[in-house]
């Protein structure tokens, strides 16, 4: 069957919506890059960047991508995969926004860690870094993609993520313990590990929305068989 | 079975094909339909189940008020018309040899798209059907059913002073419920509905969307509609009919938001070519 748009208009107006999700998904992945590259690297004016310039930009295409979302429902009645999609953008967009925050949270929380001598990493927070930017990365190249397999491999990862910061609180409750002096970087470090276990829950919501959108599938709280009677 | 419309008339009851007989229950069996070689339905098997609306979509041409209008025979005035299949009413096979076609248009009433309301008054209109099948026992009867029909239309607060006025100085909103009342009037158990609020102001349509859900607690209703919007508010179940074939029936809320065909969905989201 031909399946050439008839609604021509309408659907160039969903093609500028999901480009300007993933813009937004695009400033996100820079926000959340470079927050780490601040604290780990001890670098000020990355964070600073973040704070003053990228944070406010995701702020700005949230409202700017819901108002686009509200106006397409209100004036194009939209239907099936069309009325899934703008379902899962307003959260998306909701989604990023808040990964916009984290980052913040944690280039927020550069000035305390230049306020520690330098020492040896304890925990590898650049792993579960790498962890969660590959989470965020894959759950918008699925948005990008109508990818499923991969949102679902988004999905699987959270756990691992978990699991990296379950063992880094560990790790630094037991350095705390051991050398009160190191409370105040610890809990720096442990702000970060939170955030990006936060960034990384935040891009499997992206990813379920993903799959509700191409498959009609809900599988958030492993529930795909439809919503609770 | 290949057979041609034009049967004799004979008591509907005459000619029961199932058992199973549910007031207000409508089933068709592998109906094909023709027009004189034009095939328009192939091979429809539907049910549609007591007290529902259910509506027909699907572009234009594409069977959907054929099908419709197969219910109650009104194909029966086009002479090169002929069919194969069952479609059976109430259990009953309406297009068996025998078939009271008087009878069935009393049980399946139907509403059109444009209301035509006769050049009679108010009262005249709603009562038609009742004089000319006899339906009241007297006047006073008569005018019971007349009040009781425009009620269930929803019309007898706006009428109830002026029945001897003429109907076609009503509104077009107007004229459409009293084409409802003239259609309950005869008590049927099913109401066949064809686009009826394609040619009326959002108001008026709501009306009628609002009359058709308070009518279902006591008729089955089949709706074609080409507004989807008005599809997915007042039906329970909707069937898309493509190129004369019945593609898919579903629950209304799961048709317009995950149909299980693609055809389905290019055509609610306007991708058809």
């Amino acid at each position: 069957m031909d399946t050439q748009p008839i609604r021509k208009t309408f659907n160039q107006q969903l093609t500028e919506l999901r480009e300007r999700l993933l813009y937004m998904g695009g400033l996100v992945e820079s926000a959340v890059h470079r927050s780490l590259r601040a604290a780990l690297e001890r670098d000020a004016a990355l964070a600073d960047d973040v704070v003053d310039h990228i944070e406010p930009e995701i702020n700005r295409l949230e409202v700017e991508i819901d108002d686009r979302v509200l106006r397409l429902m209100a004036l194009q009645q939209p239907m099936a995969v069309d009325l899934r999609f703008l379902a899962a953008v307003l959260k998306v967009g909701n989604d990023l926004e808040r990964m916009g925050d984290l980052a913040v949270n944690i280039a927020q929380g550069t000035p305390r860690l230049l306020r520690q001598p330098l020492a040896a990493p304890v925990v590898d927070l650049p792993l579960m870094a790498a962890r969660a930017n590959q989470m965020l990365r894959s759950a918008l190249d699925a948005l990008m993609t109508e990818g499923v397999d991969l949102a679902r491999s988004v999905l699987a990862a959270d756990d691992e993520v978990d699991g990296m910061r379950d063992a880094i609180f560990r790790t630094l409750i037991e350095v705390m313990t051991r050398e009160p002096s190191e409370v105040e970087r610890s809990v720096a470090l442990l702000s970060i590990a939170r955030n990006l276990e936060r960034i990384a829950d935040h891009a499997t919501n992206i990813a379920e929305d993903v799959i509700f959108w191409v498959e009609g599938v809900d599988v958030r709280h492993h529930f795909a068989e439809g919503p609770p009677a | 079975m290949l057979g041609n419309l034009h049967s004799t008339a004979a008591p509907l009851t005459a000619s029961a094909t199932t058992s199973a007989s549910v007031p207000g229950v409508v089933e068709t069996r592998h109906l094909d339909f023709f027009y004189g070689n034009h095939q328009v339905l192939f091979d429809v098997s539907l049910r549609v189940v007591q007290h529902e609306i259910l509506a027909l979509i699907g572009p234009s041409g594409c069977g959907k008020s054929t099908f419709l209008r197969t219910l109650n025979r009104m194909n029966d005035l086009v002479p090169s018309a002929r069919w194969q299949g069952e479609v059976l009413i109430d259990g009953q096979d309406i297009y068996a040899p025998g078939c009271d076609v008087m009878a069935l248009r009393r049980k399946v009433g139907m509403v059109f798209q444009r209301s035509n309301p006769f050049p009679f008054s108010i009262e005249e209109n709603v009562a038609y059907g009742v004089k000319i099948n006899h339906l009241a026992r007297d006047r006073q009867h008569r005018a019971e059913i007349v009040e009781r029909s425009l009620r269930a239309a929803g019309l007898w607060e706006e009428v109830k002073d002026r029945l001897r006025h003429p109907a076609l100085a009503l509104s077009g909103g107007q004229q459409q419920r009293l084409c409802i009342a003239r259609a309950l009037a005869v008590e049927p158990e099913i109401l066949l509905m064809d686009e009826p609020a394609s040619a009326l102001d959002p108001i008026a349509t709501a009306r009628i969307e609002e009359l058709a859900i308070e009518l279902k607690q006591r008729y089955t209703i089949v709706i074609v509609t080409h507004n989807l919007q008005q599809a997915a508010r007042i039906s329970d179940r909707t069937s898309f009919f493509l190129m004369g074939k019945l593609m898919e029936t579903g629950a209304t809320q799961t048709l317009f938001t995950k149909p299980v065909r693609k055809e389905t969905e290019d055509y609610i989201t306007g991708r058809f070519g």
